[in-house]
């Protein structure tokens, strides 16, 4: 009897304080969660969310400090991949989600002046100063940076074309 | 054992629809007229889209090069008729989606007139490489439909080192008979591709698979082959879809190739026989592949049979040539277990289009849709052995990653299990559908990552031109304290200014 508790006291308090060591001394500086939540975002630190860049946004989700709906060029479908990482339940129908969607230039309103350039996150605006600028489609990630920015209105987004490779067979009524 | 054996040589897989095939397979091939002109587009094929290298305006011979290869898995398009390039632009493809795809566009001068060609009179001379060299620049790809480069395949079977060529005669597919034809016009063409194909890829015998509903096409191969014996002419039972091509190889060698494998890798290379047929003219008289046999069936036509026609004509001037009684309810080109339905007749005919359909209202007419019974007909019919039910039910509560687990990559999209269903489920449209959003899927990854990759590049490059232009002032500010230093403090100071 004495025996029983004693050992099984010992091997309390003994294990009890490895815990705590390796509490202290093998902590993990960040959440992982962070890391997880940040590959799931678009990564094109467009900063539409409020936040800095996406690391920033990551670790707001982590924290439970912002809403799982915050990335508008992710969309719906980022939405439900954060949501279900965190575990929570959300409307989704309240996410605006128009497809896909490209940056354009009017080029008859351009003029040059470069702004949509500097801020484009992933350099897919090409042109130089007072030259009209163009959209390279294969970088743009559609985060709408550069709308914003073009002080003659001369940036639109337009939704991404369909073409025959990306062409999908509808789904058929269901019963 | 015999009973046995008897038993088991019907395959348990698969369906046997009526075929529809008489008349129009027995009529003999007829050739289409020069049409005026022709829409050669730039994407016959499985891979990457072929590069214009003509102008607008240009005169082109037939046999012309129009547009050549680009990337490991692509072919060149040639001209098919003789005349002037008038556009190089967007046409209608044959696609279910009615979307455009770039089109090379010949007038024809009506000369057709051959460019010079370059035949060899003894191909087993040629080294193999030669052979699919020569292959790949006449544009040669699977004429079963699957339209994947024939040269690639030859360099593929080469590689793992295949014994055994099969060449499928087996033209499944209820209504067409262009396979069927070319054996019985064309019995030498198809054996001696089938030799060259086999000098190719290093193999010993090649298994000549017929389906055994069409006797004359085996009694004209097997005259054909009597001479070679290592083309060996094999009847097959008549089942759907014992073309496809693992269904083919597992009926002639009994070797079951495994899932995420391709056929060289069990030891077998499958060509179609018109492909033996291209490969032939490519090789013996230079020829590209320009033309083909193609049947043109259906209730809606007054004269069905096969055509040999230019690739690039018209699905209209095909119908026009062999009439119509009526307006078709449904044009399709290819069979109609897995063919593409077409919107209108204004597409060009490409190198993968064995049929055109033209159906009446009787033979178009669709069952209403019922719930699923869950009868099992479709996984008996299933030649892969998949489950359609479980994975249609999936793909309709909108679990796509569920399908996948019930392996929705192995459909082969051979419609088996729509045509049984007894409620009339379109079952293939929703693996269709599901394979194309996984596709989107994954290319959606792509993307994303793309944009991660450029983003990161974007913040390097700023923090490399923060850094520079730092250590260039740094740099500025040394000289300048440096230059202050040499010069004596009584010097006046516009001299330092200047500097």
């Amino acid at each position: 009897m004495f025996i029983a508790v004693a050992s099984l006291t010992l091997m309390g308090i003994a294990l009890g304080g490895l815990l705590g060591l390796a509490a202290r001394y093998l902590a993990v500086e960040e959440n992982p969660l962070e890391a997880e939540l940040q590959a799931l975002l678009p990564g094109s630190q467009c900063g539409q969310c409020g936040f800095v860049g996406c690391a920033q946004a990551a670790a707001a989700l982590a924290r439970n400090e912002a809403a799982p709906t915050l990335c508008p060029p992710g969309g719906r479908a980022v939405a439900e991949a954060i949501a279900a990482r965190l575990g929570i339940r959300i409307d989704l129908a309240a996410v605006r989600d128009d497809g896909p969607q490209l940056a354009f230039v009017a080029e008859d309103i351009c003029t040059g002046c470069c702004r949509c350039s500097k801020v484009c996150p992933t350099d897919a605006i090409i042109g130089a100063a007072k030259q009209i600028h163009n959209v390279i489609r294969e970088a743009c990630t559609g985060c709408g940076a550069c709308v914003d920015r073009c002080p003659t209105e001369a940036m639109g987004m337009v939704p991404v074309p369909v073409t025959l490779p990306h062409w999908i067979w509808p789904r058929p009524a269901t019963v | 054992m015999r009973l046995i054996e008897r038993f088991f040589k019907e395959p348990r897989w698969g369906v046997h629809p009526d075929d529809h095939k008489r008349p129009a397979a027995d009529v003999p091939l007829r050739v289409l007229p020069q049409p005026a002109r022709v829409h050669m587009p730039l994407q016959q094929h499985v891979g990457g889209a072929a590069r214009p290298v003509v102008l607008v305006g240009q005169k082109v011979l037939k046999g012309q090069l129009l547009a050549q290869s680009q990337g490991n898995i692509s072919a060149p398009i040639h001209a098919s008729v003789s005349g002037t390039v008038t556009a190089i632009a967007e046409v209608t493809a044959p696609h279910p989606s009615g979307l455009g795809f770039a089109a090379i566009t010949i007038e024809s001068d009506f000369a057709d007139r051959w460019i010079d060609t370059d035949p060899v009179a003894d191909p087993f001379a040629l080294a193999p490489e030669e052979i699919a060299r020569r292959t790949a620049a006449a544009g040669v790809v699977g004429l079963g439909g699957a339209t994947f480069p024939a040269a690639v395949k030859f360099v593929l079977g080469r590689r793992l080192g295949v014994r055994t060529l099969i060449v499928n005669g087996g033209e499944c597919e209820p209504y067409v008979s262009s396979d069927d034809r070319i054996m019985r016009d064309f019995p030498e063409q198809v054996v001696d591709g089938a030799r060259i194909i086999m000098h190719a890829i290093g193999a010993d015998e090649s298994l000549v698979g017929i389906e055994d509903n069409k006797p004359e096409a085996i009694a004209a191969m097997t005259r054909a082959a009597a001479a070679y014996p290592e083309v060996k002419i094999r009847p097959v039972p008549a089942r759907y879809p014992m073309g496809s091509d693992k269904q083919l190889i597992q009926t002639l060698t009994g070797k079951e190739v495994p899932a995420d494998a391709r056929a060289a890798e069990v030891g077998v290379l499958v060509h179609n026989v018109s492909t033996c047929a291209a490969v032939h003219k490519a090789i013996r008289l230079g020829q590209p592949l320009v033309e083909r046999i193609v049947t043109i069936n259906g209730a809606a036509v007054t004269a069905p049979g096969n055509i040999f026609a230019p690739l690039g004509t018209l699905v209209d001037d095909l119908l026009a040539f062999c009439g119509l009684a009526q307006a078709p309810a449904r044009l399709i080109l290819g069979g109609p277990m897995m063919g593409t339905l077409l919107r209108h007749g204004r597409v060009p005919l490409v190198k993968g289009a064995s049929g055109i359909l033209a159906f009446d209202a009787v033979e178009a007419a669709v069952p209403e849709v019922g719930p699923c019974i869950r009868c099992g007909s479709c996984t008996r019919a299933c030649p892969m052995g998949l489950l359609p039910l479980e994975m249609a039910a999936h793909i309709r509560s909108g679990d796509l990653d569920g399908a996948i687990g019930y392996s929705l990559s192995d459909c082969i999209s051979c419609g088996c299990c729509a045509y049984v269903c007894p409620s009339h489920i379109p079952l293939v449209q929703y693996f269709s559908h599901a394979k194309g959003e996984l596709s989107a899927r994954e290319r959606a990854k792509l993307r994303t990552e793309a944009g991660k990759r450029l983003a990161e590049a974007r913040l390097a490059r700023l923090e490399r031109d923060a850094r520079e232009k730092a250590e260039v002032a740094a740099r500025r500010k040394a000289e300048r304290a440096a230059a202050k230093a040499r010069v004596p403090s009584p010097q006046p100071e516009p001299q330092e200014a200047s500097t």
